[in-house]
């Protein structure tokens, strides 16, 4: 509901109201950045006394167990956006054109994980984890993420299946393509940039999760649960905030590269 | 002639009833058709009269509920799109857009395995035939509807079909624009000289365009046969009124004037107007009216009469002397109608 | 044009594998579906079973070991007035951080949806999900740091002389706390911030569906433009704000990390299952704790579908 015909313009208290929601957005991860850089280590004076980078020169030199955790959260980070690509996209595209029984309930199972709060799936899987009696490790963690990620690679990838035109595929095996051919050529192109947007999201999600990774982690650390168990030591405060701005950025820039994939591929579909 | 490029045996197709779960609805009503080869062949009809499925049933789209599809004698049986020797050209072009119109149009030929080094020329060729030469790589978003609509074209003929499927291709095309590819195609057509199977709910369209036509109404068919025959003979209530306006007198009114109660049509550009009382010659049918209503179309003038027995008709005349003046006068006016016998059509009510 | 039509390819494995699905449709859709099924089924809603089956189980006293024994035990502990009391703040904060988030996201998405243009429009996109993405942790962390007695708010209190107004409102009970960084008031403020993006999503996306042409029937029928948000626009777009609603509620309703970070030790729902569960050993007990934001959520879903939710997402 756009309104741009005869220099229609938004109300200023309107557009005050949304920048202030904007500002109050980003301020507290200005400020966190800020705090990365303080020579203060042991409160949150504000304003900081003085500004250093020794604290990234001690995160990345004298902290292995920063690095484990960062590297921790990577590969499962990498390996649960895997699996969710593939589900999400199999589900995605099963769903999008036929009608057939029990869609609306695996629409709702699909979006379950998510909908669900942290702690209920948390506890899910470490009831199932504690009765099969497996041992919590990497793959247990790894189930735990793959489960939420799922809905976000879905999301994606159906939306740009709706928006496909269904004469496309039609127009493909009329051609001689069989239903192969067809997926390789016509509806990957189509879906590939919804694909890739789905994965940075699923890989941000996991990235950053704590919650349920808490119940399914046993005694490993992913970098939140490590930023977590930081909070209540007062030691070296503003190696946690550099830990942070890591965290800030790696997961920053997937999210930036998923937003202008899916909207440099929204336009691209005429007929 | 031995075998048709297509035909049709007593083919149904079903579907879910969406409004009742669990129930089926007939899109296809038992159809059978020929259609000859080298024909340009209309399916004409209202949206949901199932002139779309058979369609599809043609190309593989849908797999007939039974009944049976042939292409040039063959059994197509459950043959999937990709190994039938049709190509389809569908309403709104779905050219991919990822891909330049070269690329489009190759498509086909690449799927088949003909080698690159022929490619080349066969797309060419294809593209100076729908007059789009050089367009190899540009993209579909930069061409206009009238153009994509060509390169759809040329990226079905160019890979040789034995019989080509339109599915209302000119619909989302302004009017002149469709006048002037309503032309292009019927030309098109002869020089290529394949069948030409077309479907359309438009019947002028299918009127300029077509060898033969078929009309469709829920499911079944009305009338197979060529313009004139379905213009000047319709065969029942329902072709009479979706071709051409169709002036249907029933039971008491029919008797009034012709004697007998059989329902029967006259188009309206058969009647002639003349001044009420005035003598009215031996073999002519006639019936007093008043003018109910005045159009002027221009190049004629559509008269709505209300008949004195009650009931109205529709009659059109062309201007070759009246003008948008007198035209406002006639309102009101009492008028005697008059046509030729010969020209009443007895039609059967449509089932 | 010669018409000869092109042979068709030899039948390879792959063009009869195609085919054979392709007549096969019901076959297609179940083997697309098998592989994320079996997931979805066998992991997530067995984990969910044996979640609700855990719930009736109980610890042994000593040991700590889990007594697989049916019983209706840990439930009645629930109603015991601690647990009650944590129920019922998780809830009632759940519900003050949803409402409050409403007026803050709603002028944004109006804004995105009608007034941004296509490239204002993704640049807001991605400055909303930015904060959303960017670590959930460090965000929550960054309050701590903002709301400390020595950061910030207390430094910008002091300059504008408002001290005695901020520790008076740290000394209400229930609200405040030692300082704004370890209060409910801190939660509460967190919660709404972190949320926020879930919240104002959905309702651009359902303000965007809103067809120009009713915003202008309505002026041109004589509605000032506040009939019209009124009338057409906020009942039009509800579904929206519904939708968003179940993410900042459902959310705050399990969460451990910002009580924990940002709380007095008032414990809420969250921090009950993750010391139980943890350090106290008692996972049944933890289990029957957790079903009850589930049925809450239940509830919250069903009131959700009717007012029409589920299309908006």
């Amino acid at each position: 509901m756009r309104s741009k015909a005869f220099g229609e313009r938004a109300s200023w208290p309107l557009k005050t109201a949304a920048l202030g929601a904007l500002l109050f957005l980003h301020t507290p991860i200005v400020i966190i950045i800020l705090y990365a850089f303080t020579t203060d280590d042991r409160t949150f004076r504000f304003p900081p006394p003085g500004l250093t980078t020794q604290w990234f020169e001690t995160a990345i030199a004298s902290r292995p167990d920063f690095w484990a955790a960062l590297g921790l959260s990577l590969q499962v980070a990498v390996l649960a956006t895997l699996a969710a690509l593939v589900l999400g996209t199999l589900i995605a595209a099963a769903m999008y054109r036929t009608k057939f029984f029990g869609r609306e309930a695996i629409s709702l199972i699909v979006v379950l994980p998510i909908a669900l709060p942290g702690i209920v799936s948390g506890i899910a899987l470490r009831s199932a984890i504690g009765f099969m009696e497996i041992p919590f490790s990497f793959f247990t963690i790894i189930v735990g993420h793959a489960t939420f990620c799922i809905v976000v690679v879905y999301n994606n990838v159906i939306a740009r299946l709706r928006r496909t035109s269904p004469s496309l595929a039609e127009a493909s095996m009329d051609l001689g393509a069989t239903t192969f051919q067809t997926f390789r050529y016509i509806m990957l192109p189509s879906i590939a940039t919804a694909v890739l947007a789905g994965a940075l999201l699923a890989f941000a999600l996991s990235f950053d999760e704590i919650i349920v990774t808490t119940f399914t982690a046993g005694q490993q650390q992913t970098l939140p649960i490590w930023i977590f168990s930081q909070l209540s030591r007062p030691r070296q405060r503003p190696v946690t905030n550099v830990a942070a701005v890591f965290v800030i950025l790696l997961t920053a820039i997937p999210i930036i590269l998923a937003a202008r994939l899916t909207r440099r591929a929204g336009g691209d579909a005429p007929g | 002639m031995t075998e048709f490029a297509v035909e049709l045996r007593d083919v149904v197709k079903e579907f879910a009833d969406p409004g009742k779960a669990g129930e089926l609805v007939a899109a296809v009503n038992h159809v059978t058709l020929q259609i000859k080869d080298g024909e340009f062949f209309s399916l004409l009809g209202p949206s949901g009269c199932g002139k779309t499925t058979s369609l599809r049933m043609i190309a593989g789209f849908e797999l007939p509920t039974s009944g049976e599809v042939l292409i040039h004698g063959q059994s197509m049986g459950k043959t999937p799109p990709y190994q039938r020797p049709v190509n389809t050209v569908f309403q709104n072009y779905a050219l991919f857009p990822h891909m330049t119109i070269g690329e489009n149009v190759a498509f086909g030929l690449q799927m088949k395995g003909v080698p690159k080094a022929e490619i080349e020329p066969r797309v060419k060729e294809a593209l100076e035939m729908v007059r789009l030469p050089g367009y190899e790589k540009r993209k579909p978003r930069q061409l206009s509807g009238g153009q994509q609509q060509r390169v759809a074209l040329a990226r079905a003929l160019v890979n040789r079909p034995e019989v080509l499927l339109l599915d209302e291709p000119l619909g989302a095309l302004d009017l002149k624009l469709r006048k002037e590819m309503q032309l292009e195609l019927k030309t098109l057509q002869r020089e290529v000289g394949i069948t030409f199977i077309y479907v359309t709910h438009d019947q002028e369209e299918a009127l300029t365009m077509s060898d033969r036509i078929a009309v469709f109404n829920a499911g079944r068919i009305e009338q197979v046969g060529t313009p004139a025959d379905i213009y000047e003979y319709p065969a029942t209530e329902f072709v009479a009124g979706f071709v051409g306006v169709s002036n249907l007198i029933r039971g008491e009114a029919a008797r009034q004037i012709t004697g007998t109660a059989a329902d029967f049509t006259i188009r309206p550009e058969k009647i002639s107007l003349q001044e009420a009382g005035a003598p009215v010659a031996d073999g002519r049918c006639t019936i007093g009216g008043t003018i109910h209503d005045v159009v002027y179309l221009g190049a004629h003038t559509r008269y709505l009469i209300d008949l004195d027995g009650g009931g109205e008709l529709v009659v059109v005349q062309q201007n070759l002397e009246t003008t948008s003046m007198d035209v406002r006068a006639a309102r009101g006016r009492k008028v005697q109608l008059v046509w030729e016998r010969g020209h009443n059509r007895l039609v059967a009510r449509s089932g | 044009m010669a018409a000869q039509t092109i042979p068709l390819p030899p039948p390879s494995l792959a063009r009869r594998l195609s085919t054979f699905f392709y007549r096969r449709p019901r076959l297609s859709l179940f083997a697309t579906l098998a592989l994320p099924l079996f997931w979805l089924v066998i992991v997530y809603l067995g984990a969910l079973l044996a979640l609700v089956i855990q719930s009736f189980y109980r610890v042994e006293g000593f040991t700590g070991q889990v007594v697989r024994e049916f019983t209706l035990g840990n439930y009645q502990q629930l109603l015991e007035p601690a647990n009650i009391d944590i129920i019922l703040r998780t809830s009632l904060m759940a519900a003050l951080v949803t409402l409050a988030a409403v007026p803050l996201a709603y002028p944004l998405a109006y804004y995105m949806a009608r007034y941004a243009s296509p490239r204002m429009k993704t640049i807001l996109y991605v400055a909303i999900l930015l904060p959303l993405w960017s670590s959930y942790l460090v965000r929550v962390y960054a309050w701590k740091l903002i709301l400390a007695r020595e950061g910030i708010i207390g430094w910008a209190a002091e300059q504008l002389g408002l001290s005695g107004v901020l520790d008076g409102f740290l000394a209400i009970p229930g609200i405040g706390g030692p300082s704004l960084a370890l209060s409910n008031f801190g939660v509460f403020i967190a919660f709404v911030y972190v949320w926020l993006p879930y919240l104002i999503l959905p309702i651009q996306a359902a303000l965007e569906r809103v067809p120009k042409s009713l915003l202008d029937a309505s002026s041109d029928l004589g509605a000032k433009p506040n009939t019209t948000f009124r009338t057409v626009i906020w009942p039009l777009a509800f579904p929206g704000v519904v939708a968003g609603s179940i993410f900042t509620f459902s959310l705050t309703l399990g969460d451990f990390v910002v009580p924990t970070v940002l709380g007095n030790s008032q414990f809420f729902i969250g921090q009950a299952v993750l010391t139980l569960q943890g350090t106290s050993g008692n996972l049944p007990l933890a289990a029957a704790l957790t079903v009850v934001p589930m049925m809450i959520m239940g509830l919250y879903l069903t009131a959700a579908k009717r007012l029409g939710a589920f299309d908006a997402l």
